[in-house]
């Protein structure tokens, strides 16, 4: 048995340093926010993934992971001893869904969308991305956007534009959407949607 | 008025930065990202019993102890003050807690919470302003049932609230809420702005700043995010006004800001000044002039009254 690898080593102040970012992520869609993290999770979990795991969930919270990351036993390990959050096999219960494989895809009518009474009760799905940029890939627009924006990620979560578009005919109910590159982060909350170019 | 500098008060041992634990942070701390994910939208949360009382800002402080970081710098106001008991007591509460450094000046805070005003500076993009609510449910007072309400709001059912602002304009010829005037986010859900005069209302649109607004009794935490579209009920032939005031503050001079009457004597004497202190004490420290400046209590215009 191998050791169990650390948690954050001040969780006060980093958690409140994720979060921190994430709020401003998903309050700023598409503008990347900085992550400052210094933790070495299993792989394939990145430390991104782990580090919003670790800041948002808990025993209330539970995760999905998808299959990718479920094959590796530590993965799952890793997540429960640090969040205390149940790891489930079922994406309707899950608070978070934690992504690794952009090109399998999603059981997307599985995920929570909330109902209409409780929209917020559904599923946050982060995607582990290898790069972000705020120039080129798609057009945003909504709430936190004053105009437009763009957002590129490489690669391509293949089931973010088909996301992006349901939620535009869900709302108030949804999926939110975080994106994790190395040391940053981006939002595309339910209220988010791509402008067509012409 | 100024900065204080964490160093001069070390936060008292034995509590978790920001007193709550990090379990409940990260329950308010979901809400408050699901809040933002659907501006306007009600997210109930577990609200813990704070060391005051109901009605003295327990949803807006738990909402500012789960936000807050070690190098945020906080204001607190009650009424536009930064020196009235529950803004003082407030401030204390997260300098002892959290030691973090707070001011009184809008320019310099990262976090702003709020009783019932928006400062007249205009907010920037970064600064968040956390509002204290006392009753989150727009509906409320239309319909007592939260089984109802919820619904009213999953379906969009809005009619009551136009009705009730009609009924005004029956009765007194125009619309006459005054305060906590309903409005619309991001073209979805109707909003209660928390008991702000309905001067600032226009203020909250497409504000640059986010806004989170913390109701601990009724246990709800909503949103508004930065550049969203926030827009007062009314009607074509009875469009949204504001407040308006004759006279400039009696103190700085200042046109275009919400003026509280100040009773002077008991022979009817009064004059009106900036509800905004901050506001107020930077234009008169810039020179501005009111015209009844020379005979205005100390409290009002040199009063460095709080610790």
């Amino acid at each position: 048995m191998t050791a169990l690898a650390l948690g954050f080593a001040d969780q006060v102040t980093q958690a409140q340093q994720v979060f921190g970012a994430v709020m401003n992520a998903l309050a700023h869609p598409g503008r990347l926010q900085t992550l400052r993290i210094d933790i070495a999770p299993p792989r394939p979990l990145t430390p991104e993934l782990a580090a919003v795991a670790l800041a948002l969930a808990d025993h209330e919270a539970p995760i999905w992971i998808d299959a990718r990351l479920a094959a590796e036993q530590a993965v799952a390990e890793f997540l429960r001893f640090h969040t205390g959050a149940a790891i489930v096999a079922r994406p309707e219960e899950a608070a978070f869904a934690l992504i690794t494989d952009l090109e399998e895809p999603l059981p997307l009518d599985r995920f929570a969308l909330g109902n209409a009474e409780y929209p917020d009760r559904s599923t946050t799905l982060v995607f582990a991305v290898s790069d972000l940029s705020e120039a080129g890939g798609w057009t945003l627009a909504g709430p936190g956007i004053p105009a437009r924006r763009n957002l590129m990620a490489s690669p391509w979560p293949h089931d973010l534009a088909e996301i992006v578009h349901a939620n535009r005919s869900l709302f108030p109910r949804g999926l939110d959407v975080l994106l994790a590159a190395p040391g940053r982060v981006a939002g595309l909350p339910r209220t988010t949607r791509f402008v067509e170019e012409v | 008025m100024m900065t204080r500098a964490s160093t001069d008060a070390a936060p008292e041992a034995g509590y978790n930065f920001a007193y709550l634990d990090e379990q409940t942070k990260r329950m308010i701390r979901r809400a408050i990202l699901k809040a933002i994910a659907i501006p306007g939208y009600q997210v109930p949360f577990a609200s813990r019993e704070m060391p005051m009382p109901y009605g003295w800002g327990t949803g807006g402080v738990q909402v500012t102890a789960s936000i807050l970081g070690g190098d945020d710098i906080l204001k607190v106001i009650d009424q536009g003050s930064d020196d009235t008991t529950n803004a003082v007591s407030i401030r204390k509460f997260f300098e002892r807690t959290a030691g973090i450094r707070t001011t009184t000046h809008t320019r310099e805070a990262t976090v702003i919470q709020t009783r019932h005003r928006i400062p007249e500076e205009t907010l920037q993009e970064g600064q968040v302003i956390v509002y204290q609510v006392p009753i989150p449910e727009p509906l409320r007072f239309l319909e007592p049932r939260e089984t109802e309400t919820r619904k009213l709001h999953a379906l969009a059912e809005y009619g009551l609230m136009h009705v009730k602002l009609y009924e005004d304009i029956a009765r007194h010829g125009h619309i006459a809420t005054t305060y906590a005037y309903p409005v619309e986010v991001a073209g979805r859900y109707i909003m209660d702005p928390s008991p702000t005069p309905k001067f600032d209302n226009p203020k909250m649109h497409r504000m640059a700043a986010l806004q989170l607004f913390g109701a601990g009794r009724e246990k709800r935490i909503y949103a508004v995010p930065p550049y969203t579209e926030v827009r007062s009920l009314d009607f074509e032939d009875h469009p949204f006004h504001i407040q308006t005031f004759k006279d400039p503050c009696a103190i700085c001079a200042a046109t275009g800001v919400y003026l509280d009457e100040v009773i002077m004597d008991d022979r009817g004497g009064r004059m009106f000044v900036c509800s905004d202190s901050d506001f107020c004490e930077e234009r008169r420290a810039c020179g501005h002039r009111g015209s009844m400046l020379a005979e205005a209590p100390a409290a009002l215009t040199g009063g460095n009254t709080h610790a």
